[in-house]
């Protein structure tokens, strides 16, 4: 009986320590893997403010033309209608992040990448795009442009 | 006794090479009309060498940086002497590579060889794939032109489409929100450290598997009679074949690396619109097409998600048929299984056909 019990109490010992060395293992695994997970990720490139941002002069474009430029990290379009109207909007492509472009012969914007095509006012109207075109709010001062978000 | 016998003898001594050589001579190969297609995976596997010898060349000269990495490739295509050769090669290789790979597979599919004893050779295999296509995913950017940039945005931007840990997938991928130099650093990394680690392991499994078992017979060779079943030793006579084949390999490859050089195109432009006509590279186009396809919106769901749900779901299906194609009682055929991989396959072709073509 003795003997059992012994044995017994060897055995949650045995167990006991098991437990504490495979505990121990995954404190050691995440204390390695957090680390890692964290730095895989990049830190955030600093927002750029674009509250007021000068990106061309009126008469450098003219009626149904367009201009890149870049506001905070990406591209943005900025596009004179044939009847002389600014408007700009972010060039990225709501369906999968490629850059979009002013097509003058169909007076729209327009995807290249999978033929998604948008309206002047930055809206769908065919082809993947699943949501419209962020647009950007557009002020002349003389013959300076300015856009904000 | 000459030289090179002593030698042997001396090796042969502390390695026992005679029991490797026995065993290799063994080892038979089924010799019918379907034999051609036992050399596809060696043809892979050759490309696979030429990818990493040139690959290595590569390395010499070119510069993983997002404001010279485009003047490198430059700089290796026109200044290095037969360096256009090493990259029209490299590239021409990892396209021959990828193809080879898709008809062993294919191959493989419709003579059942994936069946047990060789599930472990089909997982492996189709792992393989997947990263051959993450090198060609990879390596496409690294020459950091207009095309492989706009090809980079849309592939990780399609990760975002995983449910929860979509977005963290793409930052880890782009290096960031966007795809920047930083991207072309990692793509650099993942290229040249990462994959070829990961390969390598799965490379040495797929070899052993194939060592151990032997080729897989076509499935009716049970019930032939003895007298039609032909088989040769794997060595020396199929290794012989072997060579041969990767001999014509090796003349078509230097074929079209030199007669229809790889082109780098324009160097990619931060604020530089989409270019018309932009396709990814061709074993991705089947994929390409079918999402420009399906329209935005399908009820409650966006058209991507639903795209790259079924092709996520279709290549794990894929993936596992060891586990649900069983083996059919004697006498009865599964001729379903051969019509999926039919309709799989002029899928994909007519797919990639409109891709090109349009």
């Amino acid at each position: 009986m003795a003997e059992d019990n012994f044995f017994q109490e060897k055995q949650t010992r045995r167990d006991f320590l098991n437990y504490i060395l495979g505990f121990s293992f995954f404190a050691l695994l995440s204390a390695v893997l957090y680390p890692i997970f964290l730095y895989l990720k990049p830190p955030k490139a600093q927002e750029v403010d674009v509250s007021n941002l000068k990106i061309a002069k009126t008469t450098e474009i003219e009626n149904g033309s367009s201009k890149m430029f870049k506001i905070g990290n990406k591209p943005g379009i900025l596009i004179r209608t044939n009847e002389g109207e600014f408007k700009a909007f972010s060039a990225v492509c709501t369906h999968l992040d490629c850059t979009v472009q002013y097509k003058k012969d169909e007076n729209l914007i327009w995807c290249a990448c999978h033929n998604g095509r948008y309206d002047l006012n930055g809206k769908n109207i065919s082809g993947p795009p699943p949501a419209p075109l962020t647009p950007y709010n557009i002020t002349v001062q003389k013959d300076e442009i300015f856009v904000s978000k | 006794m000459s030289i090179f016998s002593k030698l042997y003898h001396k090796i042969d001594e502390r390695f026992q090479i005679n029991d490797l050589i026995s065993f290799m001579k063994k080892k038979e190969v089924p010799l019918y009309r379907g034999t051609i297609w036992y050399y596809f995976g060696g043809i892979t596997l050759l490309l696979f060498i030429i990818q990493v010898v040139t690959g290595i060349l590569l390395l010499l000269y070119y510069k993983g940086s997002a404001d010279i990495a485009f003047e490198s490739v430059q700089f290796i295509s026109a200044k290095v002497k037969f360096g256009w050769l090493i990259r029209s090669i490299h590239s021409w290789s990892a396209n021959l590579m990828v193809l080879a790979a898709f008809i062993h597979m294919f191959s493989v599919f419709f003579t059942k060889a994936y069946r047990k004893p060789r599930e472990l050779s089909w997982y492996s295999g189709f792992i393989l794939l997947v990263l051959a296509m993450g090198f060609g995913f990879t390596g496409y950017l690294l020459p950091w032109n207009e095309l492989s940039l706009f090809a980079t945005k849309v592939g990780t931007d399609i990760t975002k489409t995983i449910p929860f840990v979509g977005e963290y997938i793409m930052n880890i991928l782009r290096g960031g929100e966007e795809v920047t130099g930083a991207t072309l650093s990692r793509f650099f990394g993942f290229h040249v450290a990462l994959l070829p680690g990961i390969f390598i392991f799965f490379l040495a499994a797929h070899l052993i598997f194939i060592q151990r078992q032997g080729m897989a017979a076509p499935e009716d060779w049970d019930e032939m009679s003895d007298k039609k079943k032909i088989n040769i030793p794997f060595f020396p006579n199929f290794m012989m074949r072997d060579l041969l084949i990767w001999l014509i390999i090796i003349n078509v490859l230097s074929i079209l690396a030199v007669f229809f050089p790889w082109e780098l195109g324009k160097k990619a432009e931060e604020l530089a619109p989409a270019p018309a006509g932009i396709k990814p590279e061709w074993y991705f186009l089947f994929m390409f097409q079918t999402l420009k396809l399906i329209p935005a919106k399908l009820s409650v769901i966006d058209g991507e998600v639903f795209g790259v749900m079924m092709f996520g779901l279709a290549g794990l299906f894929w993936f596992l048929i060891p586990f649900w194609d069983r083996k059919t009682p004697r006498g009865k055929k599964w001729y379903w299984i051969n019509y999926l991989g039919i309709f799989v396959i002029i899928f994909i072709l007519v797919f990639t056909i409109i891709g090109f073509i349009t």
